[in-house]
């Protein structure tokens, strides 16, 4: 809670008169030093397949059959001075053995000033490719990742360090053009130079240092949108991710994306409900292999060759009522045979109902079930109840 | 540099001074973040602003969804109007962000957050959470009230002479204009409503205790148990006990909330449903705010005549 704003205010309510306070404008805003929040998410549930982990593969996904803690977000945010606005993220997560692991998710200044509708981030943060990739497990409208963003970008997203600039284009209607450069190398930058991509070719990965600017990850990205009417509105965007991948010194890697999000809200609505909405990604990654030595058997080696990815999820999302919210996901991610057999690239295809409550918008116990086909591994059955709660200011969502 | 360069220079120079001297005519383009700051805008801004609202006069304030075509409002806006006091903190931060305006920055000459000139109600002593959705710094349905609307109209005129000061002899003179007209409005609104001094009224949201204050009315519940949380039986029956033991039979309900709880309370009560905005527009023929204050003054006095 913001003590600071609370004694302000106390300060200014002993019966002064509203006209002398007209004159002489006390302060009083929303903007403290610093807002800080915290969410907690925990799971618990059951599945049919023994080894949760290779069922749900997102970093905020439950984890094991009972409990799992996937995530503990302590959020920090403020205005640094008239010139930039400042964001951390500090993520607390327990993994299936139960050990806690800490993680500086995202930490970026933004700046606030810049001439000609330019925008500049920098720091380590989530790439704006898609619609979800950058938003955290709190905004999310189901309890796990969708498949097709843990095909490109792996368990904890496409994230890095690096620069964003964006252009808001001076038309009558939204438009924003952004584009983002970001090291190529480390343990989010799955489809790229991640020392994790074994995972996808088998290989021992590459390792070397950045040879020269082509070694860095680029992730350009293009959305606009418009009101269909006074209560509809679409919002469509196209991503690319071009950059080098560890699988050999030459090989590299473009993922494509186009997202589109629709919501209609009641003009009578009330804490935001009734609603609907309608959202869809579909991505596809051409990811040249170089020839390279396999991980496990130092005998054996995989001739170069192009392995291609496609994905997509579509859900729609109803709030009935205020508070009240239902959901249905159809999923699946695709992969071409290659020599090294990668269960992560294998044919899959998912469909999850859920219902959500929240008894208020800081509270929220979600039920969902999970239809899984894996193919070669047949189907699993998996219910989940997402818990989680909300402390502080919570930054407000983006549309 | 030779004698006739420096005359064209010159010239040049003092062409390019008269056309910043006499700049074609351009609206001030105003954002209000709710329908009746708009109105106020409209008033004081005359034919010098072209206003716009973000939220809909039917809708909740508190939740409205931060949409890609409000940051391109925001963008091109000379001056952003906003009621604070956390009113708008669930969806304008991210817009703002995005809309990159450095005109709308807290402070600026062309952001007016008018909540800071007011007295606020209800500002909690101690608070958390469990009181439900309490706002840290006072109460911010603060506009229903015309000695509030008197200072932002004010305020208003002051921030538009700062952006715009070429036109700040206008919009002092429509200031002036405003506040006679409410000045009379209000003392009418005053009479009408003498009689019912006192009266007991029931609300949905506890959103109406700046009328009630200010008109000498008594909100004795409110079918919300706590701000934000929805109402439940046993806090229904307790509305309902209320109503019986006071002889309160008025129940008002804005657009957006849930009419048909205030009837079933209604029902039991003998009470009468009325059906109030806090927003011009939001009900049919109310565009202004003396149109939207007239309506209330008269949907309020005819309920407590009836019902007396």
């Amino acid at each position: 809670m913001r003590v600071q704003h609370l004694f302000t205010a106390c300060i200014i309510a002993v019966g002064v008169p509203g006209a002398v306070l007209a004159q002489q404008p006390a302060p009083r805003t929303s903007g403290a030093y610093m807002n800080t929040s915290f969410v907690g998410l925990m799971d618990f549930g059951w599945s049919t397949e023994p080894d949760v982990g290779s069922l749900q593969l997102g970093d905020h996904d439950p984890r094991v059959r009972g409990f799992s803690i996937p995530n503990g977000e302590l959020a920090l945010d403020g205005t640094v001075d008239p010139y930039f606005k400042g964001f951390t993220n500090i993520v607390y997560k327990l993994d299936a053995q139960g050990e806690t692991g800490v993680e500086l998710e995202e930490m970026y200044f933004l700046t606030t000033s810049l001439p000609g509708n330019l925008q500049l981030k920098g720091g380590q943060f989530f790439a704006e490719f898609g619609r979800q990739n950058p938003q955290h497990p709190h905004a999310w409208a189901f309890a796990d990742e969708p498949l097709v963003l843990h095909r490109m970008f792996g368990p904890e997203g496409l994230r890095s360090q690096g620069l964003r600039l964006s252009w808001l284009v001076p038309t009558s209607w939204y438009t924003e053009a952004t584009v983002g450069v970001f090291n190529s190398a480390g343990g989010t930058t799955f489809s790229f130079r991640s020392d994790e991509s074994a995972e996808i070719h088998g290989g021992a990965p590459d390792e070397r240092d950045v040879r020269d600017p082509a070694d860095l990850l680029v992730v350009p990205r293009v959305a606009t949108s418009f009101d269909l009417s006074s209560t509809q509105t679409l919002l469509v965007g196209v991503s690319g991710a071009f950059g080098p991948n560890s699988s050999g010194p030459d090989a590299r890697t473009q993922i494509y994306g186009t997202d589109l999000y629709w919501k209609w809200k009641s003009p009578r609505a009330h804490q935001g409900f009734p609603f609907v909405s309608f959202q869809a990604e579909g991505m596809t990654r051409r990811y040249t292999a170089g020839r390279r030595v396999s991980s496990e058997n130092p005998n054996v080696t995989f001739s170069d060759e192009v392995l291609r990815d496609q994905g997509a999820y579509a859900q729609v999302v109803w709030g009935i009522k205020p508070l009240v919210v239902a959901g249905l996901r159809g999923e699946f991610a695709t992969g071409s045979v290659a020599a090294f057999a990668s269960p992560t690239r294998a044919n899959r295809v998912r469909v999850s109902p859920n219902l959500t409550w929240y008894p208020t918008e800081f509270s929220k116990f979600r039920l969902q079930y999970n239809y899984d086909f894996r193919d070669g591994l047949g189907p699993d059955h998996s219910v989940w109840m997402q818990i989680e709660f909300l402390l502080g200011a919570h930054a407000a969502h983006k549309f | 540099m030779t004698t006739l360069t420096l005359r064209i220079l010159a010239t040049t120079a003092a062409l390019a001074g008269l056309g910043a001297a006499t700049p074609p005519a351009r609206k001030l383009d105003v954002v209000a973040t709710t329908p009746d700051l708009a109105a106020l805008a409209t008033a004081i801004g005359g034919d010098l602003v072209e206003v716009k609202a973000l939220a809909k006069p039917t809708e909740d304030p508190h939740f409205v969804d931060a949409k890609p075509s409000h940051i391109v409002t925001l963008n091109r806006a000379d001056v952003l109007i906003d009621g604070g006091a956390e009113l708008e903190l669930g969806w304008l931060p991210p817009l703002l962000e995005s809309a990159r305006n450095g005109k709308l920055a807290a402070g600026a000459p062309g952001r007016i957050s008018v909540s800071q000139g007011i007295r606020l109600l209800e500002v909690p002593t101690t608070f958390d959470r469990s009181q439900g959705d309490v706002h840290a710094l006072g109460n911010p349905h603060f506009l229903i009230d015309p000695v509030n609307v008197k200072v932002i109209a004010g305020q208003i005129a002051d921030h538009f002479a700062l952006v715009d000061p070429a036109n700040a002899a206008v919009f002092k003179a429509n200031l002036k204009t405003f506040n006679g007209a409410l000045d009379a409005k209000e003392a009418g609104w005053q009479k009408q409503l003498e009689p019912y001094r006192g009266v007991k009224i029931v609300t949905y949201h506890n959103d109406f205790v700046y009328l009630a204050e200010r008109f000498n009315l008594d909100v004795v519940e409110t079918l919300e148990p706590k701000p934000g949380i929805a109402p439940s039986p046993a806090h229904l029956a307790k509305v309902i006990g209320t109503m019986k033991a006071q002889n309160a039979r008025v129940i008002l309900v804005q657009p957006f909330q849930n009419r048909k709880t205030a009837e079933t309370v209604a029902r039991q009560t003998d009470a009468l449903v009325l059906d109030i905005a806090q927003q011009p527009g939001a009900i049919p023929n109310t565009g202004t705010y003396f149109d939207l204050m007239d309506y209330i003054v008269r949907t309020l006095a005819t309920a407590f005549a009836e019902k007396k």
